[in-house]
């Protein structure tokens, strides 16, 4: 596939990489041609100097034989004359646009083909900001991914001495909660993940995926440790685009302090902000912690764009008594030296926005996509079409499916119903959506193939 | 090479006086204008005194002639050469000599048809009436001629109208306590759109709302069976917030709950904010009143009272069945908490929390741009808020808390605006009380005349309470308590800004 980068920061060169190592042919397009230079000496892809919105530039860097513009640069405004031209001049069959304002979720016809011809909007701060509300719904989970609009859950949480579950195999699960239908899907061991079998035995330390309802995540994460009492009190580090909306997002039921060091971005967040607390000054300053109850804080959240700022005040927040600490960290090298650690949970915001960039890349019908693991590991859901004649999927059971290493069934969709793979004798129907666990990014093609219709279906 | 001298230092500077007249010439031209846009109101008291046959007619002719050549003869005079546009600092100026000299015009009828009159207790009375405070020094109502009891009541209507003005395009237009936010502030939606672009044209539809509002309040009294001379008198009363009655005994004198009623729901009406009502016109929607974090306000405080009062008088038996208490509460308590001032009996004679905490509400339960007094209720809010910041502030040191007022941040130049304020309101209750307990008026008569006066509410306690008049005041008290309504009605820094030098300096 030809895809088009309009943006070389965070999340345009996130994307990059993830679409490179699939084997697509990716050219970005960025005005600095220093930050160009890099991702080019990193990366097999192509590289333009310029306005991403200047029409001739877009067709020099090939936009009109492109099949996917993702306009992903700081601006706005910039995106959405991208697509514009993207749709008018060039004809790129699917576009999509970063915009930061949620105006444009007020109105949708400002995206309409005959207005600004989006084809999607994101907006990744956004989707950092409801994936750390997640986190503080429940505390005890490093990851909480979503799929059939929430009906099933897909949780990783790390096992914890005292867990009813730990140093049980895995098969006793389902004894411990006979009335509540969850599935393993992988367990990770000092990073690394082991071969899952129900002789398999859970051990304090490992960080363990698994697929429930929504409803039952709390029970089934009290098997793997014991439970923490809800969060109540919240210190937020940062009041950038991330920090406001998060603060916003959660002001009306937590108790929640937002520590900023500008002064003016201080008065504006507090005119912004109705019961929450603005504080000006550093969160890496232990008396100003220290003054604010750090101890008493159930969660430290540092969310500014600077990562060792972030990992040193969570650290700091962590070792002066905070619950539970999370630092958003864009750099990989850190997020992988970090998690697990004294800070308990490393965001990278660019993998957390990748997966729903990664929906609209996927080969065949692809509901949605969640990166875990920082970007090792994926989720997929997927739609399976055809019947047994023309799919290798439809109309087989889970185990005869000839599924790649790695890679798991732990839901299935049908008619807005969810079913957790407990057991691997469910028949697939079509129109199913399948709940995939990869392990491998490298298997996704693999996975993608098997799912295709063969011709004789058409 | 000596540069030529300017022709001022050559002249040497105009002597104080004169430059003192240039300055005020334009202000007395406009002043005069005003005289002759208020000498038609003489017509309306002179037009029912006709039709009834009262014989008062010739005093109304009198002062209707007198203001219209006195009027005129300065509007020629200062005509001309000394004309220059007005500056905002002149508004200080015009605004006080306006509400202190149609007044004084206004006394001719009164003089005139009532024997034994002096001037300084017409003045108080007229003042009262333009103030919207409706205090009296007159008794014996019921044996005037209906038409001063028309007069008195317009002055009250008209000072409303005034008030609205004043409230909502010239004191935030000054600045004056802080009331620069009332007109971005007022109600929430009023934010992003302002009733109208010019003065002129807000004034015109905020008095058609007024004019439109007290026509039925004159159909209502009407209909729960008033005579229509009362029906109006009461009405122009009611929406200024004044109180004026033509009966000694208030609003006593009817004993009919269905007419207190309709007084009480329009009381609730002009205690709004007069823009709030015009948006809910223009728009034809209640939202707008939804949206007025003030008017919200006023109502809880309104509501929350009345039904306390009640069961207060109840559980002190004072009356034996809690429909009663509430009647008499809702009644007296909204008249004194939105600075009206009628009474339906004499509620001095309740325990003494009752009328102190109705004249407490009075301070502050009234919406900015309504025709009430007192301080308003978004001051009140301001204030308080404040207080609470100052709390959190000691908490965390390091926070950074802005006041708000519904989603606006208010500006801290306003919040000390506000709080000079307050400052100011309360040391002239403080200063004004000191000089009448300084001529012997007893403490409580003393306190609550000063506030009713400075809330121009109406009624105070002691000597001077809803049974009694201030006629009990001597002519330095009665002075007293007229400078205090006018300071009161022109938000204190109007007038006591002309009283600093730097005001008269060029």
């Amino acid at each position: 596939m030809k895809i088009l980068i309009l943006g070389a920061g965070q999340v345009g060169a996130s994307v990059a990489e993830s679409l490179v190592s699939e084997k697509n042919d990716v050219t970005v397009v960025d005005t600095d041609a220093e930050r160009l230079k890099n991702l080019q000496n990193q990366f097999d892809l192509r590289t333009v100097a310029g306005n991403a919105a200047q029409p001739e530039l877009l067709a020099e860097a090939g936009a009109a034989d492109t099949d996917m513009l993702f306009a992903v640069t700081a601006s706005d405004e910039t995106n959405l004359v991208a697509c514009k031209v993207g749709k008018t001049t060039f004809n790129i069959p699917t576009r999509i646009a970063r915009l930061r304002s949620a105006w444009f979720q007020d109105h949708p016809e400002l995206l309409a083909d005959d207005c600004f011809a989006v084809s999607h909007a994101i907006c990744p701060e956004q989707i950092v900001t409801e994936y750390i509300g997640k986190l503080i719904e429940f505390p005890e989970a490093l990851q909480v991914a979503e799929f059939a609009g929430g009906r099933i859950d897909l949780v990783a949480v790390r096992a914890v001495e005292g867990g009813p579950m730990v140093l049980h195999p895995v098969r006793d699960l389902v004894d411990l909660l006979p009335r509540i239908d969850v599935k393993i899907a992988a367990i990770y061991r000092n990073d690394r993940p082991i071969d899952l079998v129900p002789d398999t035995v859970v051990q304090a330390g490992d960080e363990v995926f698994f697929v429930a309802a929504s409803q039952h995540i709390r029970e089934v994460m009290a098997e793997m440790r014991q439970m923490d009492r809800p969060v109540r009190r919240v210190i937020i580090a940062g009041g950038g685009n991330i920090g406001l909306r998060l603060a916003r997002a959660i002001e009306a039921k937590l108790n929640v302090k937002v520590i900023e060091t500008a002064k003016r971005r201080c008065e504006f967040l507090a005119g912004q902000l109705r019961s929450a607390l603005v504080l000006n000054g550093d969160a890496s300053n232990e008396d100003l912690l220290s003054d604010e109850n750090v101890d008493e804080t159930d969660l430290f959240v540092s969310v500014t764009n600077d990562d060792e700022n972030n990992i040193m005040s969570a650290l700091l927040a962590k070792r002066m008594g905070a619950r539970r600490v999370i630092a958003l960290v864009n750099r990989r090298a850190y997020g992988d030296l970090m998690q697990g650690g004294q800070i308990d949970i490393a965001i990278s915001p660019a993998h957390t926005t990748l997966g729903s960039l990664l929906e609209y890349v996927r080969r065949g019908d692809v509901a949605a996509v969640h990166s875990l693991r920082r970007g090792r590991a994926e989720a997929i859901e997927l739609v399976a079409h055809g019947d047994r004649k023309s799919s290798r999927v439809v109309g087989r059971a889970i185990r005869e499916l000839d599924l790649p290493p790695g890679a798991t069934i732990v839901g299935i969709i049908r008619k807005g119903e969810a079913i957790v793979a407990q057991r691997d004798d469910h028949v697939i129907e079509t129109d199913d959506h399948l709940v995939v666990f990869l392990t491998q990014r490298r298997m996704i093609p693999k996975i993608e193939k098997l799912f295709e219709v063969s011709v004789g279906f058409f | 090479m000596s540069r030529p001298i300017p022709p001022s230092v050559r002249a040497g500077p105009p002597p104080r006086v004169i430059e003192l007249a240039l300055r005020v010439f334009p202000v007395v031209h406009v002043l005069a204008a005003a005289m002759l846009l208020f000498s038609p109101a003489f017509l309306v008291p002179l037009a029912f005194s006709l039709a009834l046959r009262d014989g008062s007619h010739a005093a109304y002719g009198t002062g209707f002639l007198v203001t219209l050549v006195v009027g005129l003869f300065f509007f020629l005079a200062t005509r001309g050469r000394h004309r220059r546009e007005l500056q905002p600092r002149d508004g200080f100026l015009l605004v006080t000599l306006v509400w202190s000299v149609a007044p004084a015009f206004a006394t001719i009828p009164l003089i005139l048809s009532i024997p034994g009159l002096t001037f300084t207790d017409a003045y108080f009375e007229t003042i009262s009436g333009m103030t919207t405070t409706g205090a009296t020094v007159l008794s014996g109502l019921d044996r005037l001629d209906p038409s001063i009891n028309i007069w008195r009541s317009l002055l009250v209507w008209i000072g409303g109208m005034g008030i609205i003005v004043l409230a909502v395009a010239i004191l935030p237009l000054l600045g004056v306590g802080g009331s620069q936010l009332f007109k971005a502030e007022s109600p929430g939606c009023m934010k992003d759109n302002k009733l109208t672009p010019r003065i002129g044209d807000t004034a015109k539809g905020l008095w058609g709302v007024y004019f439109a509002i007290t026509a039925l309040c004159v159909l209502s009294l009407k209909l729960a069976g008033m005579t229509w001379i009362d029906a109006i008198v009461h009405s122009f009363s009611t929406m200024g917030l004044g109180g004026f009655s033509s009966h000694d005994d208030s609003l006593g004198y009817f004993k009919s709950p269905a007419i207190e009623a309709v007084i009480v729901f329009f009381m609730l009406v002009a205690s709004l904010n007069f823009a709030t009502h015009f948006l809910a016109v223009r728009r034809r929607s209640l939202r707008a009143y939804l949206a007025d974090a003030e008017a919200r306000r006023v109502m809880i405080w309104m509501v929350g009272s009345v039904l306390g009062i009640a069961a207060f008088l109840v559980a002190r038996d004072v009356y034996p069945d809690f429909a009663t208490a509430l009647r008499h509460a809702a009644f007296n308590v909204v008249s004194i908490a939105s600075t009206t001032g009628f009474a339906s009996l004499d509620y001095a004679q309740w325990p003494i929390f009752a009328p102190i905490w109705m004249i407490f509400l009075s301070c502050f339960v009234t919406s900015s741009g309504s025709t009430g007094g007192g301080i308003k209720m978004i001051r009140a809010v301001l204030l308080f808020k404040q207080a609470l910041r100052e709390m959190t502030r000691i908490i965390h040191p390091r926070a950074v808390v802005p006041v708000k007022f519904g989603d606006q941040v208010i500006e801290n130049n306003v919040i000390f605006a506000v709080l000079a304020f307050m400052l100011m309101w309360g040391g002239t209750i403080i200063a004004m009380s000191m000089l009448l307990m300084a001529t012997g008026v007893d403490v409580i008569t003393a306190v609550t005349a000063i506030i009713a006066c400075v809330n121009n509410m109406g009624p105070g306690l002691g000597a001077v309470g809803p049974s009694t008049t201030f006629a009990v005041l001597t002519d330095f008290q009665t002075w007293v308590c007229t400078i205090t309504m006018l300071l009161g009605r022109l938000e204190l820094f109007t007038m006591l800004v002309l009283f600093t030098p730097a005001f008269w300096r060029k």
